[in-house]
Parts: C-alpha cells; structure tokens; sequence
C-alpha cells in the first residue's frame, strides 16, 4: 500500500444471459444482489465486504471483463496517482460519480496487457451483509451456497508483462510477491499484490492481449473448498480443475465456470508477503507443478481457456 | 427426446446425441476427446466445430470466436449446439498459445542439460 492502492474493490464482468450468470454467482457461489441499474447491470458483494458492491455483471454477447477496481486510501491519494499515470504516459479517463451507483468518481486507464484499471476513492459503506456492525455474530445464517467471503484477486493473460510490472510497482506500489521465469531470464507470470496477500492481481503472458483467465473469490478452509466441489456436482456445473492446492500461492483451490464461461475460483489458504519479502520464483520448466502441486503436469486447458 | 448421431469426420468418431443435449456434453457422456473441452459455456471457444451436415439449435456464443461471418459456414461452439438431425462435423484448429510454448521449450532444455 506504499502509494495509497488499499485493495482490489470490483470487477465488471461480461456475460451472455443475465438470469444463469445472476443464479451462478448468488444461488452456487453466495454472493449477494445488492442493486441493479439502468442499464441492466447486476451488482453483488460477498457478505464480509464492507462497500455496496464488488462485482458488476454487464450482459453482452462476448464473455470476459470489462475492468477491475481498486480502492484507494482517499481523494488526495485519488488525485496524486492519477498524475502519476499520466506522467508514466497512460492515457487516462475520468469517469463520474455514480456511472456506477454507489460509487465516487473513477479513474480508468488500460495498461499494456490490454487491461483496463480503474481507481476510485468512494463507494457506499454499506456495511458486512447480514450481520451488525457492532457485536456482530460469527456469520450471518442465510447464506447461500459456497458463501464466498470476499473478491479477491483477478488473473489475467497479456502481453508486455514488463511494463505492466513497471506500473504496477512503481506508480501504483505494487509489490512483486511470485513469478514464474522462464530460462531466458523472462518473466512469463508476475503476482502482485498491494497487502499482505500473495496476490491482489497476476497476470500471465499472452500474445493475445485484454484476456480473463479468472476471478477469485477467497473461503475460509479447506473443507469449504470441498463443500464447493460439492456444490458443483450437485448443480451440474462445468468444472475446470480441483480440488487441488497451487505450487504458485500454496492456495487450496478449485477452478469452475460461470455459465458464460468465465472462469471462477474459490480458494482458501495461500502464503503471506510483507514488502521486504523477496519474490518467490517458480521456474518455466517446473510450471506443471507450479500450477497443479499435486498434478505435476501441464494442464492445456488451464493455460489456454479464456475468455 | 429423439437421439441423433453425431459423425466427426476429422477423427472418424462418431456418437449419440439427444435432441436437448449440446454435442459436447453428449460427447464427454461416452468419454470420447474428439473435440477439446474449454468453458462449456460458448466464452472460450476451444470446442469450436464446423457442422458440415444437419439441422441444429444453437445457443447463445461469445461473437469473439463465432462472429456472423464464421457462423454463416457452419462455425459454431459444440457446447452450444443441440442438433435436430443426424450431424457430420469436423475439427477447426486451435491457435496454440504462448505460455505452453514456453513452458515445454523451458522442459526441453531442461532435460537436455541433465543428459
Ligand atoms: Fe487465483
């Protein structure tokens, strides 16, 4: 958080029918709708979150992410970074308060991935879902399905992963907490992070730019994650890989779609970093199991489907 | 629900599929790989096919990877197609991506310099 970037705040997400897209992600994944808008946006939170929302559904007919958010400290912190970009030489653009309701004025500019980012400082404190804010009980008790706790990060494939870092790092204040490179001396996954989790973003290289590989949503245990597979079972949903635990991260995850094929995550575990840590490296020839620990193998599937 | 076979004549695999099945679910049924398996949800596009043959329903698909150009000579997603008839199909090839490029080169020469 060394320049004022606290967390990531929300993801808008494409998808190709709203009414399957909305079941998955409150009725499967147990996110709540917290608003909907003209537009025919869908909102959601997960219940630990503090803000009125964190993902944006936006029906299309080409599946993937519109844009990731991150919360700033506050307006100050809003109005430095944004002439910090621009001195970087991205072009960015000011989009208003309450585009999206609920939310303060946004800062958006797309790195050299084909990413777009966007920094705000507001958005409506509407509290945890479902419990109050002051003695709160443990959980609120009308959750549905794998009762994801929070956003978490987002994954990505892109090219120009260098300069994506040089941003990330040096103007947002990033901190490189994993990599995978490759025996050229190139960088082909960088997982960044502005706290002390293992990552808030990663990205993967890509000759394709602007694609999604996932978003990822955290749990609290290891049993939650199987209780998730479960889940995925019983409701006949495609599923991707898992439940396994990553080499990169050490989380224990699983991977799934959306019914626009999108692909989610819900995880539990993973490693800490502080910013004196140095990044921990996996190496290219190692990335099978840097990906699957268990597995050990290269899963085409995984590396290859995007949206 | 009237089942109709589905023909790959890429791979010369052939199947049943029911009237209200996609052609990739009822592929993965019968633990066939003839065509590779991405999202199941018309996003990735990896199971694209082109019907050379046959009525079929089509489902909603990612413009991205079937635009109306490819869709008018039969390129679809075969998680979203349902058929009607008897299909013949075939394979479109896939663009291999970079990161397992990468990753099998760096294997290689990894095992090269343990020799
Ligand atoms: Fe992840």
């Amino acid at each position: 958080m060394k320049k004022g970037v606290m967390r990531p705040g929300h993801v808008q997400i494409r998808v190709l029918d709203m009414k399957e897209a909305v079941e998955h992600y409150t009725d499967l994944m147990g996110l709540i709708e917290t608003d909907r808008d003209v537009e025919g946006r869908v909102y959601l939170k997960a219940w630990t979150e503090v803000d009125k929302f964190s993902v944006v559904l936006r029906e299309t007919d080409q599946p993937g992410c519109d844009f990731m958010g991150f919360k700033v400290l506050n307006e100050d912190t809003l109005v430095s970074l944004t002439q910090d970009l621009k001195d970087f030489g991205l072009e960015v653009e000011e989009i208003p308060a309450e585009e999206l309701k609920g939310c303060g004025r946004r800062v958006r500019f797309t790195v050299a991935s084909g990413h777009a980012f966007e920094l705000y400082a507001d958005k409506e404190y509407t509290g945890k879902w479902g419990v109050t804010e002051v003695n709160p009980e443990a959980w609120p008790r009308d959750l549905g399905g794998m009762k994801a706790v929070r956003f978490d990060h987002s994954l990505f494939y892109g090219p120009n992963l260098p300069e994506v870092l040089d941003v990330f790092t040096n103007v947002l204040g990033f901190h490189l907490a994993e990599q995978v490179m490759d025996p050229d001396g190139n960088r082909i996954a960088q997982f960044l992070t502005a706290s002390m989790k293992e990552h808030d973003i990663a990205f993967i290289h890509s000759d394709k730019p602007g694609q999604l590989h996932h978003t990822s949503f955290y749990l609290e245990t290891w049993d939650d994650v199987l209780r998730a597979a479960d889940l995925i079972s019983m409701t006949d949903t495609s599923i991707d890989i898992g439940p396994t635990r990553h080499g990169l991260t050490h989380g224990k995850t699983i991977y799934f779609f959306d019914p626009s094929g999108n692909r989610c995550e819900v995880f539990s575990g993973g490693d800490y970093t502080y910013p004196d840590h140095k990044p921990v490296t996996w190496t290219a020839d190692e990335l099978g199991k840097a990906i699957f620990y268990h597995d050990r193998q290269l899963n085409e599937r995984f590396l290859t489907v995007l949206t | 629900m009237p089942a109709y076979q589905v023909f790959n004549r890429t791979t010369g695999d052939s199947f049943t599929c029911n009237g209200d099945q996609s052609v990739l679910k009822a592929m993965e049924a019968v633990g066939k790989k003839c065509v590779p398996v991405g999202c199941r949800g018309g996003g990735c596009g990896f199971c694209k096919i082109r019907v050379l043959e046959g009525d079929f329903e089509c489902g909603k698909m990612s413009k991205a990877h079937v635009p109306p150009e490819a869709l008018a000579q039969g390129e679809v997603l075969a998680c979203r197609i349902y058929p009607q008839a008897d299909l013949t199909i075939e394979c479109v090839p896939q663009p291999v991506d970079a990161v397992v490029e990468q990753a099998t080169r760096a294997k290689q020469t990894t095992t090269r310099a343990m020799r």
